[in-house]
């Protein structure tokens, strides 16, 4: 069996009134890409922003490499090995694209303000090889002659692509990506879904919030079925694909049942 | 989006112009850095060259002192609150509050009671500004940017307020017979000559330059440059946001107390009415004329918040009149400020705060 | 300075302090609207006040012909005569801050929006040409000459300009309102007949008092002042709540771009905001006159610094938030002033409005503007 990267159990969000999450458990496992879908409003992205500290939930915990991220600031959860992407792109949008890596590939540099104005050894070091790093990882989602020139400028799809880059930089081990997809022509999808398995075949976990069914059942290995805050469904794709309380919830049939 | 024509990239001479420096031969860079350098150390006697002494001069004032007392000090202050400003992105319009700080740290331990030495001090009030950021900035740097401007602004005005009503400040009358540098061989630090002041200034900003030079271009301005444009996503990325904002407040802070502790110096005397509200204010308008973000713009627009009221004395009590226009008709046409700072996109104001 | 005086004066604070506070909170809406609708800092409302202070002195002394000595004897100003001056001063106070605050509108923020248009070009190429006049002559009548001549061409090349149309950084418009406050200060020192120095203005009605609150005087200023900066809120508020135009001010503070798309016109509703935040720091000016007896070029300056402490206090965006804010605010500085000494006024006021933000960061009531409670 394998190794549970990270686990929400009984998650439970509530803003005001208004319940976003309710009882939530999933987990996802060492290596694999866990694709997490639901319609409009189901909680995709409140779990995402349960999972990466920008909430704090109501009430569940969330354990990750077999300790509680609760009660951790998010830049502390970052460093502990999760990066993500915006549904909406939120880049750096005066830095130029290596730099909006570098910004992630400096969540682990030591160099201190003293040691940066004193110009050490170490902190010379270090700023050599955040950069070199970071054209690596432009390589490798393929934008890298678009290094210098500042994100507001890059064409969208580039821009989506950066947000990964810059996502990778923190050297996670989970990958949180909130819809990459949006806005891509089929011919963009696909390209996208291939860097997806590329970059799970480095090593990386990801965690795929995807509206687009057809990019989901491609390269999950396993998915997650979200609506109206609770998880009606979990399996691997073919399964998925048949739930009928999945199907309902696309259709829009009220479903009272799950 | 209507935003799309802003995308356009814009270059401007001042780009071009660093662009081809740029790209000169290491030597010849050098070369002209020194040549710079050298001329700007000559500043005290540019009035005595044709043509550019009749538009630098200052009519009725001496142009050495505006020099000392006015140029170098907004210059200093302009490049300390550009890192609060212009780098992190943090409004601040109490900045006149270390600045204070830093001038009656050097006035009370160098005159009455503690004779420290200028040596001594000059450190001593760097420090001690500092400190007053940190103090400062550890509850308010959590509040958001308007929030920030508002309680800034209260710092400088209890700052000086709490000059004005505490005895061992001086009160209302200030405190005088502040110690000067200690005069080494031909650099007399005295009232007649304000030349030395100017060398001694000079080096300060050029140090003050370096330091930041190095911050700018390590994680540290990376990080910084981050929290400006995107708080949220910033920290997300791993970027510890209070601790680098505290830093650039910090930092900022020491430079303010270091910008005091010369003036006060300088001038031998202050009292609370130096450290007005309103200078906050020209401050502020120091950085954002000059290009916010942009270590060589608030230079220069350090240097024309203090020159262009002496320049046009003429104007009299007009000269406020038409700073204020001037600062409306620069921002109405060049938004981004003098020198506008590398990258920085023609428009599209910061976003808002919005959910992530 | 001794805590048994606060006791004895108790009432006393309070009268003045929410007299005091309401004032603060008029000029507060005018920030607050404002800060709504464009999040902008609007640095320059303070000289808004400032020239309604001056629209009430010239109304008080040049169209009704009273003189600054003639206090003590009040005679013919009893009922309708009365009501009707106080009626026009407060009106004139309103129509010159409401137009300079359109005109500030025009000239120093819609440029940078990017959607400057002839009005703010002619009055920037107007102050290009005064500002270049003065490289030639000292004389004012031939300072307007010259002004006057250059203006025309100038304006159509800054309508040019404007054609361009982007839009500045936050910042930009922080230091544009920073730079027509100073100049319209500045104005007023340079071109007032008493430049730097304090102005008297008449005084209107004897300050009798009316009636005894718990052992305060209330005097009539204080009701003046009280009932219409009620009635100003109040049709504010219903305003604000109930009209087209209302809704419109309210969609934009919630998000500018959708209102746009939904075919609100953005750039009249600011206007609208500017108008009506400009009219209540006029009625404001007013009454500030009615208590005070006076004004000065940089009169609006702390009060400015104050009124907007009062709207981040209240909650910024937040109209009741104004209110609340802005007695919070000037009872705090009166009692705290009688317990610590007068000189420490000032840092009271931000002393309180600092505590209040540490433990709700957008003031008491939050910031709402946009959102339904408004």
């Amino acid at each position: 069996m394998s190794e549970v990267l990270l686990s929400v159990d009984q998650v439970t969000m509530q803003f005001g009134g208004v319940t976003a999450l309710d009882n939530v458990s999933l987990h996802i496992n060492k290596g694999e890409i866990l694709g997490l879908i639901g319609p409009n409003g189901a909680g995709k992205t409140t779990c995402f922003n349960v999972i990466t500290g920008v909430y704090a939930p109501t009430s569940g915990t969330v354990t990750f490499d077999d300790k509680s991220l609760l009660g951790l600031k998010r830049f502390q959860i970052t460093k502990r090995g999760i990066a993500r992407t915006f549904q909406n792109i939120r880049l750096f949008p005066d830095m130029s694209a290596v730099e909006n890596v570098m910004v992630g590939v400096d969540a682990h540099s030591k160099t201190s303000v003293v040691g940066a104005i004193l110009g050490i050894p170490r902190s010379r070091r270090e700023e050599t090889e955040s950069r070199e790093r970071a054209h690596e990882l432009l390589k490798f989602i393929g934008i890298d002659e678009y290094a210098e020139v500042a994100a507001r400028n890059l064409p969208y799809g580039h821009q989506r692509r950066l947000e990964i880059a810059r996502a990778l930089g923190t050297n996670p081990k989970l990958l949180c990506l909130d819809e990459p997809a949006a806005g891509f022509n089929p011919a963009e999808k696909q390209e996208l879904n291939e860097l997806i398995l590329k970059i799970r075949d480095q090593g990386y976990t990801v965690l795929l919030i995807e509206h687009d069914m057809n990019v989901v059942m491609k390269i999950s290995d396993r998915i997650a079925v979200l609506d109206f805050g609770r998880k009606i469904a979990e399996g691997l794709p073919h399964e998925i694909r048949d739930n009928p309380d999945v199907i309902a919830a696309y259709l829009g049939v009220p479903d009272d049942a799950a | 989006m209507s935003l799309t024509e802003s995308f356009r990239q814009r270059t401007t001479p001042q780009l071009q112009l660093g662009n081809r420096f740029r790209a000169l031969p290491r030597s010849a860079k050098w070369s002209l850095s020194a040549l710079l350098i050298a001329a700007l150390y000559l500043t005290p006697y540019w009035p005595d060259v044709p043509v550019l002494g009749w538009i630098i001069n200052t009519p009725g004032t001496s142009f050495e002192n505006v020099l000392t007392d006015q140029i170098m000090m907004f210059i200093l202050v302009a490049l300390g609150l550009n890192v609060v400003v212009g780098f992190a992105g943090l409004l601040d319009l109490g900045y006149v509050g270390f600045y204070a700080v830093g001038a009656y740290t050097t006035a009370v331990v160098t005159s009455g009671q503690f004779t420290l030495p200028w040596i001594a001090a000059l450190p001593l009030s760097v420090i001690m500004a500092m400190i007053a950021g940190v103090i400062l900035g550890t509850p308010t740097l959590r509040l958001r940017g308007d929030y920030l401007a508002i309680v800034t602004l209260g710092f400088g005005e209890i700052i000086r307020i709490t000059a004005n009503n505490s005895n061992w400040l001086g009160g209302p009358r200030g405190i005088s017979k502040i110690a000067r540098p200690p005069s080494i061989g031909p650099l007399q630090f005295g009232v007649l000559n304000a030349k030395p002041y100017w060398y001694l200034g000079f080096t300060v900003i050029l140090i003050v330059i370096f330091v930041l030079t190095r911050l700018e271009n390590s994680r540290v301005g990376r990080a910084w440059a981050a929290v400006r444009e995107d708080e949220d996503a910033a920290e997300l990325m791993g970027v510890d946001t209070f601790k680098f904002k505290l830093w650039a407040f910090a930092i900022g802070a020491a430079i303010g107390g270091l910008a005091g502790s010369l003036y006060a110096s300088k001038v031998g005397f202050i009292n609370p009415d130096n450290f007005q509200l309103q200078l906050s204010i020209l401050f502020l308008a120091a950085v954002v004329l000059g290009g916010t973000g942009s270590m060589y713009g608030v230079i220069m627009g350090g240097f024309l918040v203090a020159w262009i009221p002496e320049r046009f004395r003429g104007f009299s009590t007009r000269r406020y009149f038409v700073f204020g226009v001037v600062l409306v008709l620069v921002m109405v046409f060049r938004p981004q400020g003098i020198i506008p700072r590398r990258g920085a996109a023609a428009g599209i104001a910061k976003k808002g705060e919005s959910d992530v | 300075m001794s805590h048994w005086l606060i006791y004895r004066t108790f009432w006393d604070l309070t009268v003045s302090g929410i007299v005091l506070g309401l004032i603060y909170a008029l000029v507060a809406l005018g920030y607050t609207m404002v800060y709504g609708v464009l999040r902008l800092i609007n640095f320059a409302h303070s000289e808004i006040f400032m020239v309604g202070t001056f629209g009430v002195l010239i109304s008080l002394t040049k169209v009704f012909g009273i003189s600054l000595f003639d206090d003590g004897q009040y005679p013919y100003r009893s009922g309708f005569v009365l009501v009707a001056i106080l009626v026009c001063s407060i009106i004139a106070a309103m129509v010159v801050s409401g137009a300079g605050a359109i005109v500030l509108e025009r000239t120093a923020y819609r440029p940078l929006r990017g959607a400057g248009d002839a009005y703010g070009a002619v009055v920037l190429a107007f102050l290009t040409g005064l500002i270049a006049s003065f490289l030639f002559s000292d004389h004012i009548m031939t300072n307007l000459a010259i002004a006057a001549v250059i203006t025309g061409p100038v304006s159509f090349g800054y309508v040019r300009i404007f054609r361009r149309g982007r839009q500045a950084p936050r910042l930009a418009f922080l230091i544009s309102a920073i730079g027509s406050s100073m100049a319209m200060a500045e104005a007023v020192a340079t071109w007032g007949p008493e430049q730097r120095s304090v102005y008297t203005t008449p005084r209107v009605l004897e300050k009798k008092v009316l009636f005894n609150f718990l052992g305060a005087d209330v005097r009539i200023d204080y009701v003046i002042v009280a009932i219409g900066a009620i009635l100003m809120m109040t049709s504010l508020l219903l305003f604000v709540n109930r009209t087209r135009l209302g809704r419109g001010i309210r969609a934009v503070a919630q998000d500018a771009e959708t209102a746009r798309i939904l075919g609100v016109n953005v750039n009249s509703v600011i206007l609208v905001t500017f108008l009506l935040g400009g009219a209540m720091a006029g009625g404001a000016a007013m009454m500030f006159t009615l208590v005070y007896d006076q004004t000065r070029f940089n009169i609006g300056f702390l009060l400015g610094v104050k009124s907007f402490t009062a709207a981040v206090l209240g909650g910024i965006g937040n109209i009741k938030g104004a209110l609340l804010g802005g007695i919070v605010l000037g009872l705090a500085e009166n009692y705290g002033s009688s317990i610590f000494g007068g000189q420490w006024k000032d840092v009271i006021a931000f002393v309180v409005l600092l505590t209040v933000l540490m433990f709700r960061p957008t003031g008491i009531l939050g910031e709402s503007l946009g959102k339904a409670r408004v």
